[in-house]
């Protein structure tokens, strides 16, 4: 189907086709990507610009409308202490977007350095192949709620409460996430090494430096773009699952995890605070998962322009 | 493959040890006051005592080294005397790692909570697999029917929706709402006729099902993959061409094949079973292994949280050696040297 598309469009446009623009087509012909990429485009958007239109305080204590059921002035009800939940997901929701966004950022930074280090010098591939392995090892929940614990305060003294919890949790989850992408670019990095255009880069004298980051860098960029958005999903949900165990964010500095923690005590009186945070987690997993494997799809050269 | 596996086991113990190492760095250099928790008006000198009566008067290393001793020697000695009654050694003098917050052995509190864990967590995993199986057949077999897009649309959303959220809303349903299951998991309930069987049953349906959803997920979407790895091999139309029934064809030739890659990626998921279901025990208050170590994580109980996780990362290594075994035993095509 794509296949004649891109002919047709070949016809009507002489111009010449550019790799991103084949791999845009065919992510278009994922049904499920492009409506993953929409719901997740609304979830932003409204995490971004919907407290410019529901201007209410997330943390102002309206202790006379506790416990409320929907209604027009506060859609999603109010909390135990009155305070407006559509105005608390959606102020929750941009430190959870941050949260998954910065520490995906940090795991593909530490993951793609090291593995292309280790594809690329054969010294360092089997001590960071090793390093790679233990990390995989290692209990990673339990680790993660142990370093919280322990370092939360001196974090929090140091930067603030919510700038020091925020760097910690990000920092942790970067760190312990990095290894799925590591092995894959490695993979990759001793496959592209051994290509021509490889050799004859660094036939005409070009520093290793200069390979990498003109030759080889490029070249990995489709699985990195992969575990990006597959790391946002997982940055997500260990957030999430920290906070509900009570080890994340702060209540007067909410993530969606925590909402969902703070909610489930009043599961009974008003269910709402449950499933609004909770479709928020899901909605925008779902969501980076079903683009993750259209990406991995529109990415994949023997699938495309199939 | 013995060569192979004696290689792998000598390996394992220095990535152990390295682990060791870390876990016990973490926590011990961690900016953490064991009497922090203690009423202001013990004085210091007193405070200083309790330290040491909690053995942190030695340096780093020796604490260490002595935190082995009792983790490799002491404790195995203990066990296997137990088990069959018999003396080694000083076992009254012998150390054994205590726990801070309740003056007991640790090894003692974990074996006490392992069944509720091993029932509970291990049941899913089996429930988990059951269904998974069936599904990544079916949606292979018939690829791109309507089974095979609603079981990959499913397993996604089972992928992705996490078990906090799912426990909670089946909480909201099934037991606040429609109030056909218990919400809370009773661990003394005792087990003595039909009645409470069924009592038994019914508090563990959620529990068990919540994670055997987040599992059976996982799995099918292998299942699936592999079967469509298989269904286009050579094989296979020689099997259909020799006459043989399709049954026989998928469910012999295919399954068989197709469930080698699956039984490594069950067995890598099992050490989970030990840790990963923290989040769930949490939710149906079920006091097993994950719930004992959010207690000891809360209460900073250092030597039980260090042994609990260095108990899972062991059980992780262990259980990566068996599934790179079981791969090299049911694939003859995997030769290791």
């Amino acid at each position: 189907m794509s296949n004649a598309s891109n002919v047709v469009a070949a016809e009507e446009m002489p111009q010449h086709r550019s790799l991103w623009g084949d791999v845009w087509s065919q992510f278009r012909t994922h049904k499920g990507a492009v409506a993953g990429a929409a719901v997740f485009f609304l979830i932003v958007l409204g995490v971004v610009l919907g407290p410019y239109i529901h201007t209410l305080d997330p943390q102002f204590l309206d202790i006379r409308n506790k416990n409320l059921g929907p209604s027009l002035a506060h859609p999603m009800g109010t909390d135990n202490l009155g305070r407006d939940t559509l105005a608390q997901v959606m102020a929750g929701g941009r430190v959870s977007l941050l949260v998954g966004i910065v520490a995906m950022l940090l795991s593909l930074v530490v993951g793609t350095a090291i593995g292309v280090l280790a594809g690329f010098f054969k010294k360092l591939d089997g001590p960071l192949m090793r390093f790679t392995d233990l990390f995989l090892a290692l209990p990673l929940l339990p680790l993660l709620l142990v370093i919280i614990m322990l370092f939360r305060d001196s974090l929090r003294a140091a930067f603030g409460p919510e700038t020091g919890i925020f760097l910690l949790i990000v920092f942790v989850i970067g760190i312990t996430s990095w290894m799925q992408t590591a092995r894959i670019v490695r993979g990759d990095v001793l496959a592209l090494k051994e290509m021509e255009f490889v050799v004859a880069a660094r036939s005409i004298g070009a520093p290793s430096r200069r390979i990498i980051s003109r030759h080889i860098l490029p070249n990995v960029l489709s699985p990195i773009m992969v575990s990006a958005t597959l790391g946002i999903a997982n940055a997500i949900i260990t957030e999430s699952a920290l906070s509900f165990l009570g080890l994340g964010f702060p209540s007067d500095f909410p993530t969606w995890g925590r909402l969902l923690y703070d909610g489930a005590n009043f599961m009974q009186l008003t269910p709402e605070r449950v499933i609004w945070p909770g479709l928020a987690i899901s909605l925008t997993v779902l969501s980076v998962n079903y683009m993750g494997d259209g990406l991995r799809d529109a990415l994949d050269p023997r699938i495309r322009g199939r | 493959m013995l060569n192979y596996a004696i290689r792998r086991l000598l390996f394992a113990i220095p990535t152990l040890l390295i682990i060791s190492f870390l876990i016990f760095a973490i926590l011990d250099l961690a900016p953490n006051d064991p009497t922090g928790n203690l009423p202001l008006t013990i004085p210091p000198e007193v405070r200083e005592k309790i330290r040491m009566a909690l053995g942190l008067g030695d340096p780093f290393p020796i604490r260490y080294l002595k935190w082995l001793q009792q983790f490799f020697i002491n404790e195995p000695l203990n066990i296997i005397e137990q088990a069959f009654g018999i003396t080694i050694g000083d076992s009254e003098n012998r150390l054994r790692v205590q726990s801070w917050a309740t003056r007991s052995p640790v090894v003692d509190l974990i074996i006490e909570r392992t069944p509720q864990t091993l029932w509970v967590v291990g049941m899913s995993y089996v429930v988990g697999i059951l269904i998974a199986i069936p599904i990544g057949v079916i949606s292979a077999y018939r690829q791109y029917s309507v089974f095979d897009q609603v079981g990959t649309f499913i397993s996604m959303i089972g992928f992705s929706v996490p078990t906090f959220f799912t426990g909670l809303l089946f909480i909201v349903i099934f037991s606040s709402t429609l109030g056909w299951l218990p919400s809370i998991y009773d661990t003394t309930h005792e087990v003595t006729d039909f009645a409470s069987f069924w009592f038994q049953v019914k508090q563990m349906i959620m529990p068990v099902m919540v994670l055997a959803l987040f599992n059976a997920s996982q799995l099918s979407r292998f299942m699936r993959a592999s079967m469509l790895d298989n269904l286009s091999q050579d094989y296979v139309r020689t099997a259909r061409a020799k006459g043989l029934k399709e049954k026989v064809v998928l469910l012999v030739h295919v399954l068989r094949n197709s469930l080698i890659p699956v039984v490594t990626v069950i067995a890598l998921g099992i050490p989970q079973i030990f840790g990963g279901a923290i989040i769930t025990e949490q939710i149906f208050r079920v006091n097993g292994l994950g719930q004992l170590l959010i207690v000891g994580i809360q209460g900073a109980d250092i030597p039980l949280v260090q042994t609990l996780t260095f108990i899972f990362a062991i059980l992780i290594v262990f259980f990566n050696l068996v599934a790179d075994i079981v791969y090299g035993m049911l694939d003859p095509r995997i030769r290791y040297e």
